[in-house]
Order: structure tokens, then C-alpha cells, then sequence
């Protein structure tokens, strides 16, 4: 039985590698992973619009305040809301039960959520929410086809409609392909603005990601400083011991 | 200064210290003339060394267990103190292991070392190679990612195509019916305690077997049998100091790549660290594309060529057998190649072309093994499957007509 089941798993996979490497256009995030305003408007764009649903349950809030250069006052203040303690994670309250029945499969822990989609990724994903009667939400998504969340950030954005091209096949039949969206009603924020504040969170989101990256990095240049000094005299001390050697 | 004397004497009346580093470092006898290719030796053991050490303080805060075992490791990325460089050198360290590996294996091949009479040495060599793989295969599985789960999920599954025992084969191997927490605990006692177990054993013994022999050099001369009034190599200096200060350079260079894709790229381009391996394992959603982890893909490459049924044996088991034999063949190089010299440089065109046709497949293939498959690209994986083999097959017949250099009696610098 399990044969066969990993015979169609194999045979599938070329298949949904094809699918979803459907040369879907990624826009460039160019986050700023330095700029710790843009962080901290992440964070409390995180913490309001997507914490309903997603947790980030390896991410420490006080960590988060230290990395970001936020006091534990205002942590506390901006972004908790339901009397934890500074040093524990960002979990929910939403069980994965409660998340699978509401919405077909349960919101995906958002910790990591930067180093499996990339971050081109997650910027485009967040700003292509088209309308689409046929799904539960009303909405669908340009990257991610059939997705099964809402538009939480519509209020900001505004509502987009698809825009399709006709193209015809080999066999003369007529696709409707969709070829992007465009804004049909405005939302509070202009779409600069709205593009910024999709920026600052993807910028969060790689930050959640790994927050030792911009500290390793800096460790780095450190120790390649070393090894280039080491080296010198690692290699005066061969040419030193080798020159007897013919 | 006296005590100290006195004190070396007396471990020396009761355990051979002095004997013992005179045999394998004051007075073992290297030949002058090392090249580059002779320092991925010693670094195949600073690497293991390396992969040791960090091992041992990750065990102290990883948790072998299918519930705890991913957010174990974002526990040690995180909140354990330094954590994440311990963590990072492990996982860059895996594929610095293989680099190092796969060019001291190229090394041997260039200059013969795998010739009488290291053919000893090349099989232990062989033996540490095949026990990495599985080492590297059963620590993959402990991060319980994705890419981990799915990919185990498809290496047992090949067991699996074996007739007649393949099902209860894999299912012995996983200790369930799917990879489960008994498959990840056990895993893990093989991946900390069995394998690096079998792997020391295994370097000192290839180390033993070195030294008897003594080392080969890139002109494919034996050196001991060239010796000064005293019994000494005349091309021969001692390892030590000579090249203990060598090695030295080469380390500092190696851990300064090392450092580099650690510090600035621990990913490796997704090839290290895969991005699916961030999610953690769910038995019930198949990642869209699974490919083993960069070492293993030329491997995997073979398998997935195969793709036509031979009467009652199915494509996939040809597969396995064809994969199998493509390690398998390596054991036997040291017989199937008959050429009077060792070293490329006194070898003819053919070995030289057959050699560099070989380094492209295996390159090649190990692309395309990351790849999802289409009719080009396994076309492709079969031209290079077919060069693959070719090189070994054919070696017995070219080998022996290839034109030769005469070798000089001496080391050439």
C-alpha cells in the first residue's frame, strides 16, 4: 500500500514543482534589515493584523524589545495585549483545532515564516489579494492560488480586483489567464503607503526569522579579520620551518 | 626542565608516548613535494573533530523527540547562550565534510594513491566515506523539518523496492509504518552514538594503514625506496614539524571559507540549509519538490535515471541496484585500474580525458539531482549515469593502452 502511495508521491512531485514554479513575478521586498523604525512598525503591524490567528511561538516579546531597541514598558503597553509576561513567546489563544475548523487548515506558526517563503515572496503575497467571489473569504491571491485566508490588511489596502488576459492554446481553445490586479477602491492608506507598511512587516517577519543574523554578521568580519592576521604568521612560521627544505 | 624529563621517562617505562610520536609525527616520513590537493587530509579531521565537539554541546539541548524536536533547535537558535554558532558550524560543517571528503578522494584519484599497496588504505577510506553518508543521513532526520522528514521518508522507501523483503525491510529500519518519534529516537542513537563510534575506529585504523604504507605524492613515486645510509627517505622529511606547520596554513584558509558561508550564508544558497527544513515536519503535507541534501544528489540522480522495467523488476529497484553499484564500484578502483603508473602526470591523453569526463558527470549529475525531473534533464542524468560507469568499466582496458611518461626516480618538487 505505502509503496504505491510514495510511487504517486513521486510522481507527483514534478508535477506541483511545475505548478507552483509557474514563473510567478516576485516583487523585490528590499527590506532594510538596520532601519529599527521599520521593525518596530512591523512589529506592532504584526502584533495587530496577524496575531489574531498566527503565533510566533519561538519568538520571546522581550527579546523582541531588545533586538528592536523597545523598552519592556512599552512592550507591554503597544504590543501585549492579554497580560503575559515580557519573557514568554508569542503565542495565541487560537487552538489548532479552533483554526482548522474555522479555516481549513490551521494558521501556519509565523516564527520561521521568512526562511521557508523567502522574502520577495511574502512582500508580493501580501499585496495581491484580488477579489474571487468563489472562495470562503471572497478573496484569492495572485502567488498563492486557493489561499485559504482572508485579507486582513484590506482596510489599509483597499480591495483589488484581477485583471485577466485571453490567450489561446495549441488546441485553439481560449484561457482566461490572470495577468495581475489592479486597486478599485482605496483603502486608508495610499498604495506608497501601503506598500511601506508591507515592507516593515516582511522586514519583521526575516527579522523573526533568525534575530542573531545582523549580530552573526558583524562576528563574522571579526573573525575573518583574524584568521587574515593569523595567517601571516602562519605562514611566515611554514616559509620559516620550509626553508631548509630543497 | 629535569622533573619533566624524568616525567616522560617514567610514562615511557610503562606506555609507548615517545614511541608512539616519533611513529606518526617526529619520524614519519613524508615525501617533500605535497601539493594543495594533500591538505584535505588533515582537514577531514579538524573536520570531524569540528563535527564532534559541536555535536556534543547540541545534544545538550536538542530533545530527540518527534514533539520538541524542531522547536529544540529554534531553542538552541535562540535562547541557548552562543547556540545558534554551535548550531551553524554543525550544519556548514556537514557539508565542509563532504567538500573536504570528495576532494581527498579526487586527490587519491589524480595520483594513484588507491595503487598497490594502499589499496588497504583506500578501502578504509572507502569504508569512512559510506559510514559519513549514513551519519550525515540519520542527523538530517533530527531537526524534523520538512525536507527532513520527507526526505528519509524517501530514502527508506527505496529499501522498500527491494523484492520480496523491501517492505518489511523498511518497516524494520523505521520501527513503524510511517517516520514516527521511534524512527527519530533511534535515529538519534545512531546519528551520536554508533556511527561516530564506527568512525573513529575507522580514521585510526586508515591512519594506521597510512602510516605503514607510507604516503603517496604527486609524482606516484615510493619514496622509502630511495633511503640515506641512515634508513631515511631521501625525498621523505618528518611530519613534524614540517608539515604540522604546513597544515596549519591550510587550516587557517579553510576556516576562513568556512567562516565566510557560516557568518554570511549559513543556507548556503538553499543547498546547506534547505528552506522547507524550516517548517516543521507534518507527515500529512508532501513538500512540492524533495531532493536530498546536496551530497547525496548525484546518487539520487542515478536512481531517478533509471526508468524502465526489466520483466518482473520495477524501475525503481533497477534504480536502487544502479545507485548501490554506483558506490559500490568506487571499493574497487585499485583493481580495475591496470595502468603501470600512478600519478596523472605520466599518464596518457585517455586517462587524463576519461578522469576530467568523469569529474563532469559527477558534477553534472549532482545538479541535476536537485533538480525536479523532465525528459531533457533525465535524459541527461542517463548520458551522465552511462559516463559514470564508463569510467570505471572501460578503466581495466584503457588504463592499460594509454600511453605512459617514464616516471623520474626521484620527487620533482
Amino acid at each position: 500500500m505505502k509503496k504505491q502511495l510514495l510511487a504517486i508521491l513521486l510522481l507527483a512531485s514534478p508535477v506541483l514543482a511545475f505548478a507552483s514554479g509557474g514563473g510567478v513575478h516576485l516583487d523585490k521586498a528590499n527590506i532594510d534589515p538596520t532601519n529599527k523604525e521599520s521593525l518596530q512598525r512591523g512589529a506592532k503591524t504584526f502584533v495587530n493584523y496577524c496575531m489574531g490567528c498566527h503565533s510566533a511561538e519561538y519568538q520571546r516579546y522581550n527579546r523582541l524589545g531588545r533586538d528592536l531597541g523597545i523598552s519592556d514598558e512599552d512592550i507591554i503597553a503597544n504590543l501585549m495585549f492579554a497580560g503575559e509576561k515580557t519573557g514568554d513567546p508569542m503565542t495565541i489563544a487560537m487552538t489548532k483545532n479552533m483554526g482548522k475548523k474555522w479555516f481549513g487548515a490551521p494558521p501556519p506558526d509565523l516564527t520561521l515564516v521568512a526562511r521557508v517563503r523567502g522574502t520577495d515572496w511574502l512582500y508580493t503575497y501580501l499585496r495581491t489579494f484580488y477579489r474571487d467571489d468563489s472562495r470562503p473569504f471572497g478573496v484569492n491571491n495572485e502567488v498563492f492560488n486557493k489561499v485559504g485566508m482572508p485579507n486582513v490588511l484590506w482596510q489599509l489596502q483597499g480591495l483589488q480586483e484581477p485583471v485577466y488576459k485571453t490567450t489561446v492554446d495549441e488546441n485553439g481553445h481560449e484561457h482566461q489567464v490572470l495577468e495581475g490586479v489592479e486597486l478599485e477602491q482605496a483603502g486608508s492608506q495610499t498604495p506608497a503607503e501601503f506598500d511601506r507598511t508591507v515592507r516593515d512587516l516582511v522586514n519583521f517577519l526575516a527579522y523573526m526569522g533568525e534575530p542573531i543574523k545582523q549580530e552573526r554578521k558583524s562576528l563574522g568580519i571579526k573573525v575573518l579579520l583574524f584568521l587574515f592576521v593569523f595567517f601571516i604568521i602562519a605562514y611566515l612560521l611554514k616559509k620559516e620551518y620550509w626553508k631548509d627544505i630543497h | 626542565m629535569g622533573m619533566l624529563i624524568s616525567f616522560r621517562d617514567w610514562i615511557d617505562a610503562r606506555f609507548p608516548l615517545t614511541k608512539m610520536w616519533e611513529e606518526h609525527l617526529s619520524k614519519y616520513y613524508a615525501p617533500k613535494n605535497f601539493n594543495f590537493w594533500y591538505f584535505f587530509g588533515s582537514l577531514a579531521l579538524l573536520v570531524l573533530v569540528l563535527q564532534i565537539i559541536t555535536g556534543i554541546f547540541l545534544t545538550m539541548n536538542y530533545k530527540p523527540d518527534a514533539t520538541m524536536a524542531f522547536a529544540s533547535v529554534e531553542y538552541i537558535m535562540r535562547d541557548v547562550d552562543w547556540g545558534w554558532l554551535i548550531r551553524y558550524m554543525h550544519s556548514t560543517g556537514a557539508s565542509a565534510f563532504f567538500i573536504v571528503v570528495y576532494l581527498h578522494m579526487f586527490r587519491a584519484m589524480l595520483y594513484g594513491s588507491y595503487k598497490g599497496p594502499r589499496e588497504l588504505l583506500w578501502i578504509f577510506g572507502m569504508m569512512i566515506y559510506l559510514a559519513l553518508m549514513a551519519e550525515a543521513f540519520f542527523g538530517y532526520l533530527l531537526p524534523w523539518g520538512q525536507m527532513s522528514y520527507w526526505g528519509a521518508q524517501v530514502i527508506i522507501s527505496l529499501f522498500g523496492a527491494i523484492p520480496v523483503i523491501g517492505d518489511d525491510l523498511s518497516l524494520w529500519i523505521r520501527g513503524d509504518f510511517v517516520i514516527s518519534d521511534v524512527t527519530l529516537n533511534r535515529f538519534f542513537a545512531l546519528h551520536v552514538i554508533a556511527v561516530p563510534f564506527v568512525l573513529a575506529i575507522l580514521v585510526v585504523v586508515h591512519i594506521l594503514a597510512l602510516h605503514e604504507v607510507g604516503s603517496n605524492n604527486p609524482d606516484g613515486i615510493e619514496i622509502k625506496k630511495n633511503k640515506d645510509e641512515n634508513g631515511i627517505p631521501k625525498d621523505g622529511i618528518p611530519f613534524h614539524p614540517y608539515y604540522t606547520v604546513k597544515d596549519i596554513v591550510g587550516v587557517v584558509v579553510f576556516l576562513a571559507f568556512f567562516s565566510f558561508v557560516m557568518f554570511f550564508a549559513p543556507e548556503g544558497g538553499g543547498y546547506f540549509l534547505e528552506a522547507p527544513n524550516f517548517e516543521p515536519a507534518n507527515p500529512l503535507k508532501t513538500p512540492e519538490h524533495i531532493a536530498p541534501v546536496w551530497y547525496f544528489t548525484p546518487y539520487y540522480a542515478m536512481l531517478r535515471a533509471v526508468t524502465i522495467d526489466i520483466g518482473p523488476l520495477s524501475a525503481k529497484f533497477l534504480g536502487v541496484i544502479v545507485m548501490g553499484s554506483a558506490v559500490v564500484i568506487l571499493f574497487f578502483l585499485p583493481w580495475l585500474d591496470r595502468s603501470p603508473v600512478k600519478s596523472i602526470r605520466y599518464r596518457g591523453p585517455i586517462s587524463k580525458i576519461m578522469l576530467a569526463l568523469f569529474v563532469v558527470a559527477f558534477v553534472v549529475l549532482g545538479w541535476l539531482g536537485t533538480q525536479a525531473p523532465t525528459d531533457t534533464k533525465t535524459t541527461m542524468a542517463q548520458v551522465g549515469t552511462i559516463a559514470y560507469f564508463a569510467f570505471f568499466l572501460l578503466m581495466p582496458f584503457y588504463s592499460k593502452i594509454d600511453s605512459t611518461k617514464p616516471v623520474p626516480d626521484r620527487v620533482t618538487g
